[in-house]
């Protein structure tokens, strides 16, 4: 680490801590409402759940690789150990998304092949989660590393830890689907979403509560981090407020809000993101390498900072613009199909 | 062979950015052309360009998908199979491909969604706009993305540090030696290539006689367009020479397949590179004209392949061949350009049955060149990811073992078998049902859409306009 004049690590991490947060928010509803499409009921109400997305998926999905090329610009060490390391679950991720990606417009331009096209999108969307979810519990478990480079095998990731945050990504991208779903429809296409974001709800909470039990014991450090004197009061609000998220998002699951459910998973992810990110801070590289360390060069982030800084608002403002043309309940007479 | 991660990552790495590469090939010119029928309609109201621009947003729709999906595949490339690279390259390249997301990506996405879907939604002035930003981002991305492979083949303003590359001059490193030559080159294809997709499309419609107004239109734009860029291209072509020739010989002399060095030496037309005897079999050549043409002087000294060790050389016979299928496809495009003047002074541009079917033959003649001068610009920077300075052989991942690279090598192959092929279906099939205006539209590959107009009344949340 260099004492610098002005060190802009943290602005860096904030940035990166905050794309992929936005990417986790953004695809994750789409990517839940690809694998709730598999569940709709009938094909107007498919066609109606898959336009809920389709103006604005490939804008979700250029966080994805924000994210990728933020982590590469920012802490280039810590993207070519992890990367190499989740070899598999980035592939496996990366053709899920394909399959999802392309199903957007082959499955009303190829009417023959509907059926394959309908399937692509509903297990792409669902393996890509899985597959992203693998990559979230192998990064917990950290990497085997020397010096620069990834130093194990291309199937360390696979352990019943990252299968199980697989799943809980599952769940969890699916409430987040069903909450969108229940903002942007109506009727008894709202009811349906509504129903199937209890069954998610159930999921997510029963993924919180064991990932939560079972990450301290993943790796020493953050049983320290949680459970030694005075961490344990400080930290407190992170699973009270969870709690209290969880209780306000059941509620209105139940009852007739229509942001609410939306509004409320996207706070049980803050809360998980914040408490993923408790456990692990300072490290990028877990439990090998800082944030500081594993930075790139001051005048490579300086260079970038400058340009992102001016942009990110602008960003904002025209991705705000873009969802603000198709706000409201989604329609099916839109669009140039 | 299929043991070497090595080798299956440089496979892999050829694989997914061929088949990417199409597309940007395609997208970037498609996306300025439909700005410009918008533009013309935006300002005319003639109902041929709006019905025309309709036509070829649909199109585009199919294409940029497939690009974006596509396009997600290749940053993670640099991280899942070429690590090695990545730390030792990302203090320098690594912000010129974030600023390829941040300035173009997010434009392209947020302004597409308008573009496809907005018509209803927004005052055609701002439907008009949205087009504008999208071609303007796909100019943005091809801005940065060429910048960084320029980069990597004539490296500047950056010091290297325990092996690493530190940046000491953006302004260097963004503007390195080839980058003018490169963007000015590859962006002039990637028109030429759309154009004369363009006009393929335009002959077929003018041919069946369905669609004759709109065929007249875009055939008769499309070769002014070409009749500005063919011409234009061969002269950056020739510039980007000169500029390799100064700063890239050895790749220069794969592309020649030229051994000894020499001055006056001949232009080869044709020859089987035969790289262990080090020499060239059954070649056709013109004496001098090699001189001449890659140094503009008769007198020039122009530097062998013999120069360098042979572990220092680039494989000789794929730029040789790759380079000269480019420039082959570049001379009938020029001939037809030329044909195309003399018919449009008689007066018989839309009715001459060899020029219409010429330019149909011609739709994937693009794509091959833009491939052919990728191949040669790629293979003859071998055996360097970053010329003269890193191996590609210090670049890979060193965790890989070859079969993890064959599982994914094959997991690539198969997805895009199946996406690029059923993409190019799809796009036929729009071509051949023709820019039929949105009222007649309807049919039931839209997928149950008049069911459900009838099933979802109005109500009064959301908004709703006619």
């Amino acid at each position: 680490m260099n004492s610098l004049v002005l060190d802009i690590v943290p602005i860096w991490t904030l940035i990166l801590g905050v794309g992929v947060f936005f990417y986790v928010l953004l695809d994750g509803f789409d990517l839940g409402v690809g694998m709730l499409f598999g569940l709709a009921p009938d094909t107007p109400s498919r066609n109606l759940v898959m336009n809920s997305i389709a103006p604005i998926w490939d804008g979700n999905e250029t966080w994805l690789v924000l994210g990728g090329l933020a982590l590469l610009a920012a802490f280039p060490l810590a993207f070519a150990i992890i990367i190499p390391a989740v070899y598999f679950p980035i592939l496996i991720m990366l053709l899920a998304l394909i399959f999802r990606g392309v199903a957007f417009e082959f499955r009303y331009r190829d009417a023959e092949h509907k059926t394959f096209w309908d399937y692509g999108f509903v297990y792409g969307s669902a393996i890509a989660t899985f597959a992203q979810g693998m990559v979230l519990g192998a990064f917990i478990q950290g990497f085997e590393v020397e010096g620069r480079v990834f130093a194990g095998g291309s199937f360390d990731f696979l352990t019943p830890f990252s299968v199980l945050t697989g799943i809980a990504l599952v769940f969890g991208y699916g409430l987040l689907g069903a909450g969108w779903l229940v903002l942007k429809t109506e009727g008894e296409l709202q009811a349906w979403a509504r129903r199937h974001g209890r069954w998610c709800f159930i999921g997510v909470i029963a993924a919180i509560g064991i990932v939560s039990l079972w990450t301290p014991f993943v790796h020493e450090d953050i049983a320290q981090r949680w459970f030694s004197w005075p961490n344990l009061l400080f930290l407190s609000p992170v699973p009270i407020i969870t709690a209290l998220l969880t209780w306000v998002e059941w509620r209105s699951l139940n009852n007739d809000s229509e942001v609410a459910p939306f509004a409320g998973a996207i706070g049980l992810f803050v809360m998980s993101y914040i408490g993923i990110a408790i456990s692990l801070w300072p490290n990028i590289v877990p439990y090998r390498y800082s944030l500081w360390q594993a930075a790139s060069s001051e005048s490579t982030q300086a260079f970038l900072l400058v340009g992102t800084l001016f942009l990110l608002p602008i960003i904002l403002m025209y991705t705000g613009w873009s969802y603000w043309v198709f706000r409201g309940k989604v329609r099916a007479d839109i669009g140039y199909h | 062979m299929l043991s070497d991660p090595l080798l299956l990552s440089r496979l892999q790495f050829a694989w997914v950015i061929g088949w990417h590469i199409l597309l940007p090939a395609f997208t970037v010119g498609l996306a300025s052309y439909i700005a410009v029928l918008e533009g013309i309609y935006f300002a005319t109201g003639r109902d041929v360009y709006f019905r025309s621009s309709m036509f070829w947003i649909k199109i585009f729709s199919v294409t940029f998908g497939m690009g974006v999906v596509s396009g997600i595949i290749m940053p993670f490339q640099f991280g899942t199979n070429w690590s090695r690279f990545s730390d030792v390259t990302a203090n320098v390249l690594s912000p010129l491909f974030a600023y390829e997301a941040i300035m173009a990506f997010f434009l392209e996405s947020a302004f597409l969604g308008v573009l496809l879907f907005g018509r209803k939604l927004v005052p055609q002035w701002a439907h008009f706009f949205a087009a504008l930003m999208v071609a303007f981002g796909t100019l943005l991305s091809s801005f940065w993305i060429l910048s960084a492979n320029s980069w990597m083949q004539t490296p500047a303003g950056y010091e290297l540090v325990d092996g690493r590359f530190f940046p000491k001059d953006w302004f260097q490193i963004v503007f390195n030696p080839s980058f003018p030559y490169r963007l000015t080159h590859t962006i002039v294809a990637f028109y030429v290539t759309t154009a004369f997709v363009v006009a393929a499309v335009a002959a077929y419609l003018i041919r069946g006689g369905r669609f004759v107004e709109e065929g007249r239109v875009m055939f008769s734009m499309t070769l002014w367009l070409l009749s500005a860029l063919v011409p234009l291209q061969i002269l950056l072509g020739d510039l980007h020479g000169l500029n390799t020739l100064e700063h890239q010989p050895a790749k220069l002399a794969a592309i020649e397949s030229h051994w000894e060095t020499a001055s006056r030496v001949p232009l080869t037309l044709f020859a089987i590179p035969d790289e262990i005897s080090e020499t060239n079999r059954y070649s056709v050549e013109i004496p001098i004209l090699g001189s001449l043409v890659l140094a503009h002087d008769p007198n020039a000294v122009i530097k062998g392949l013999k120069d360098w060790p042979p572990r220092d050389r680039p494989p000789v016979a794929i730029p040789f061949f790759a380079f000269r299928i480019m420039v082959g496809i570049g001379t009938i495009m020029l001939g037809l350009v030329v044909a195309s003047w003399w018919l449009r002074f008689k007066g018989r541009l839309f009715e001459t049955r060899w020029l219409l079917q010429g330019c149909q033959l011609m739709a994937p003649l693009g794509f091959v060149a833009v491939l052919a001068g990728w191949i040669t610009t790629e293979v003859g920077r071998q055996p360097w990811t970053v010329y003269g300075l890193l191996r590609t052989a210090d670049s890979v991942s060193p965790s890989l073992t070859g079969t993890d690279v064959l599982i994914s090598l094959a997991g690539y192959m198969v997805a895009y078998l199946v996406i690029f092929p059923a993409g190019f279906l799809i796009m036929a099939r729009l071509v051949r049902r023709g820019p039929v205006d949105s009222a007649t539209n309807e049919s039931p590959i839209e997928g149950g859409r008049p069911d459900l107009l009838v099933r979802t009344p109005p109500t009064a949340s959301g908004r709703r306009r006619p």
